[in-house]
């Protein structure tokens, strides 16, 4: 692929172009550099090839997570891969998410992960004296913190089978997202709400068959799997089938030492 | 809803028309704590925005917030933030905004704990502080080097539990005035392309800034100055559009990457800067006017971070205007790193363990984008298009801009950070008047009675001014012209000018106006970037002609604004803001003197307040 006269080189390309409707693949060829992500290269096919080639995108460094795509099958953030990943003559395939429907090229309609945001109950926060705040242990906080650095690119949406093979159990089921954003508010040292039953009706978290994908594609290193979903399903486990380690958990939980559940 | 609209609704069937009290426009931090604030006063809200929501620019902002809540420093409180904003400004600021941005921060932080926020915690479990260049205590409340993301995420689920409307991927194409006063919104649905207008009583700015009208710039797609245009062209006015931030340190490679942040917060937690001889250059560049509370050797400024009381602080934590120069003038000595910039090394002075716990989301930002490992190497950085002080101007109390019904808030307003930002200073602002600016929206909405007028006819120019790029065969590609755009901008009216410069830039932007009317996007109306860059491309122009004319007018280097030709400071222009009023057609390119510029002067602070910048107070 490197042109010894320019010392530039020159990638193919097979992106996905259509709408809800129909689509297809289509390959351009546009020329890289050392040190470039594969968004650089779909803004240069945009620029210079194709000017309504439709993406998201925002930070450009892993941040917002916007621009998240299926490159050569593996669902990723353009901006955080390198195109020196890619070492070999065949085209490199980008196509949409695949979990969500087609909107445009590769800007699918996730909708569907604000819409679900809203049956996660929010912090119900224990209450501080007038004129104080809040004493919090660093490794109380640091267990949340984890989860807070969810940048909402829903690749992990997009590689749960649960949601992937099955379009009918997005009514039942809303996703590692929201078992992580369970997680975050369940462990939050200063909420006092039980969202168990919510936990196993609303948010459907024993759909989940703890495959570990989502974990394996998280930009943001949350260990999804492990940290998040076993623990939750622990705890709705103990909720619906173990009355008696419930009260036990109770009896042993006091209000400053973390989540009373 | 008026005659008017249902005659609107016959005429173009294809609009859809909604109806509110307020329509708040961007959802960054501003934007979201205005209309969490004006849904909680019980007016009816809608937010538009024009990206997924929690995708905006606050998204991106590292360091912390800036707030004197004492819990590092006892001896930190409103007035000694208020003392350091209004000298970081270089005395350009609204002393009202500083006030109340002072004495309200704090409040508004613990706000955002109750609201869920993990702030990282002292070692008897209160929020955190850490140090930022020109605070004198340790004062940014903060989640590692990712505060923003922690921000946006907090208020979105917040504004979730209202019953805000909100407007995903929608662009505004125009403020509706109705003689004198706002009366709507007129916007564009990106994903299918169809027009949707929006009645509003009250509107609030909440776009953010203009970084992509430079090459170098830490800003995303979205900051285009789409407020400032808006609201400019709508009748109200700008001030001090000349005063633009260079953040000292952006990364510089690979090109790729050229320009994306590096936080402030690196050196807030121990890094230095040096140049190719290994010299921490910026004990070289120490101004006169902070001399007296920075430290000369670097012993003194090593042990400051211990402690404070008994040292003064590091040149490297000076305002970023002075760190930005330095930068600068380094650079072009010769005195650089291989890629064109300096070398900021935490590496050397910070455990790895430290710099993984404080500084993770660089740790992988360099790791993964330029194959530099932090705790171990230097990074290599340089100046970067960041934010820019002028903007609307605005009541400090309400927000009120000088149009009636039209609210600015965050980055698009003018007046807390005067000549030059102090960093921590932006997030608190946008908790700040954000809901200072959805509150008087919110209260200018209720007593508004009914809504103004929408004229159709205007609407169906708009749409059709708006629809023209996609017909406009043989015009110029618009990613092309903004591109053209930025590489003006960046060497004519960039961290250092000069008046043949701006007088250029002046001639080379009416040109590039014309043209950009011209520009064609091939395709849909159907969520198609290049119609969208077609449209935004006027908004950089506008907002790039506003700058370029106060670069001209301030004859003098202040803060975000340096003149090659006139290098020192001007006592009388230092009491004057420049203000800027549109003149031109309400569409379509403007005529070359389309832009009025008047000076007002700047607001003297009371006495009371005026006290704590005598000789020795309190420095
Ligand atoms: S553009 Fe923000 S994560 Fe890729």
């Amino acid at each position: 692929m490197r042109s010894a006269d320019t010392g530039t080189q020159t990638v193919r390309l097979r992106i996905w172009r259509g709408d809800s409707q129909a689509g297809r693949f289509v390959e351009y060829s546009v020329p890289f550099n050392d040190g470039e992500v594969v968004l650089d290269v779909v803004h240069r096919v945009q620029a210079t090839l194709a000017p309504d080639l439709a993406v998201r995108w925002n930070c450009k460094a892993g941040k917002c997570g916007s621009c998240s795509a299926e490159i050569d099958g593996r669902p990723r953030l353009m901006c955080m891969t390198r195109m020196s990943l890619f070492d070999r003559d065949s085209p490199l395939t980008i196509a949409p998410l695949k979990t969500f429907p087609a909107e445009r090229d590769l800007v699918t309609d996730v909708g569907f992960n604000y819409a679900v945001a809203g049956r996660v109950p929010p912090l119900a926060p224990r209450q501080t004296e007038p004129g104080e705040h809040h004493r919090i242990w660093d490794a109380d906080i640091e267990r949340v913190q984890e989860f807070h650095r969810c940048i909402e690119c829903f690749l992990c949406q997009d590689v749960c089978h649960v949601l992937r093979d099955h379009e009918s159990n997005k009514n039942k089921f809303v996703g590692p997202r929201h078992l992580v954003r369970l997680a975050e508010l369940e462990m939050h040292p200063i909420d006092t709400a039980d969202r168990r039953a919510t936990a196993r009706h609303d948010l459907g978290i024993s759909y989940c068959n703890i495959t570990r994908c989502c974990t394996e594609v998280c930009p943001a290193g949350i260990a999804i799997t492990d940290n998040a979903i076993i623990p939750m399903k622990e705890r709705v486990a103990d909720r619906f089938f173990d009355p008696l380690r419930l009260l036990a958990a109770k009896l042993r939980s006091r209000p400053d030492s973390g989540p009373a559940k | 809803m008026g005659a008017a609209l249902s005659e609107l609704r016959e005429l173009a069937a294809e609009i859809e028309v909604h109806s509110f009290d307020v329509v708040v426009i961007g959802a960054g931090g501003a934007g979201l704590r205005a209309a969490i604030e004006a849904t909680a006063m019980g007016a009816s809200t809608a937010v538009v925005c024009k990206s997924l929501l929690g995708k905006a620019h606050t998204v991106m902002a590292e360091g912390g917030i800036a707030a004197a809540m004492g819990n590092v420093y006892a001896e930190d409180d409103w007035k000694v933030h208020f003392r350091d904003t209004m000298r970081g400004g270089k005395m350009m600021a609204n002393w009202r905004m500083a006030q109340l941005h002072a004495q309200e921060a704090p409040e508004r932080v613990w706000e955002l704990e109750e609201w869920g926020a993990a702030f990282d915690r002292t070692g008897d479990g209160r929020i955190s502080q850490r140090d930022f260049g020109g605070h004198r205590y340790a004062r940014l409340a903060h989640v590692g080097d990712s505060t923003g993301l922690e921000m946006i995420r907090t208020l979105q689920h917040r504004l979730a539990q209202s019953d805000a409307q909100v407007f995903m991927e929608h662009t505004v194409i125009s403020l509706l005035t109705d003689a004198d006063r706002i009366s709507g919104v007129l916007s564009y649905s990106r994903s299918d392309g169809r027009f949707v207008l929006l009645e509003a009583k009250a509107v609030v700015l909440a776009t953010g800034g203009i970084g992509k009208a430079y090459r170098v710039t830490s800003a995303s797609w979205e900051y285009t100055g789409d407020g400032h245009a808006l609201a400019l062209r709508a009748g109200a006015e700008l001030a001090d559009m000349e005063f633009v931030q260079f953040h000292p340190t952006g990364m510089v490679w690979p090109p790729s990457v050229r320009g994306i942040l590096v936080t402030e917060g690196v050196r807030g937690d121990g890094g230095t800067l040096r140049n190719s001889d290994g010299r921490r250059f910026m004990f070289d560049y120490i101004p006169p006017y902070f001399a007296e509370e920075t430290a000369q050797s670097e012993a003194e400024a090593d042990a400051w971070y211990e402690d404070k009381r008994a040292n003064r602080r590091p040149p490297d934590l000076l305002p970023r205007d002075e760190v930005a120069r330095a930068i600068n003038s380094e650079i072009k000595a010769g005195r650089g790193s291989p890629h064109g910039g300096v070398y900021l090394d935490i590496a050397s002075r910070r455990s790895a363990e430290y710099i993984m716990k404080r500084l993770p989301s660089m740790y992988r930002q360099f790791k993964e984008l330029a194959d530099v490992d932090i705790t171990t190497d230097a990074m290599e950085v340089g100046p970067t298009c960041h934010y820019i002080m002028g903007g609307v101007r605005v009541d400090p109390e309400t927000g009120a801009s000088s149009l009636a019904g039209l609210f600015a808030a965050g980055e698009v307003s003018n007046g807390l950070h005067g000549a030059n930002r102090l960093g921590g200073n932006s997030l608190g602002d946008l908790l700040v008047f954000g809901r200072r600016a959805g509150a008087g929206a919110a209260a200018y909405a209720s007593g508004a009675g009914q809504s103004g007028r929408i004229s159709a006819s205007e609407v169906s120019e708009l749409c059709a001014d708006a629809l023209a790029p996609l017909t406009s065969e043989g015009g110029e590609n618009p990613y092309q012209l903004q591109g053209e755009l930025a590489d003006l901008m960046q060497s004519n009216v960039g961290i250092v000018r000069r008046s043949d410069e701006l007088a250029h830039a002046i001639e080379r932007l009416e040109d590039l106006e014309e043209r950009s009317y011209q520009a064609h996007a091939p395709g849909g109306r159907k969520f198609n970037p290049g119609w969208h860059a077609a449209l935004e491309l006027r908004s950089m122009i506008v907002v790039s002609r506003c700058i370029a004319t106060c670069a001209v007018a301030r004859t003098e280097s202040r803060g975000g604004h340096t003149r090659d030709d006139y290098p020192s400071a001007d006592q009388a222009l230092g009491r004057i803001n420049f203000l800027l009023r549109w003149a031109g057609p309400k569409t379509g390119p403007s005529t070359g003197g389309s832009l009025e510029l008047t000076t007002a002067a700047v607001e003297e602070m009371p006495e009371e307040l005026a006290q704590l910048f005598v000789q020795g107070q309190g420095s």
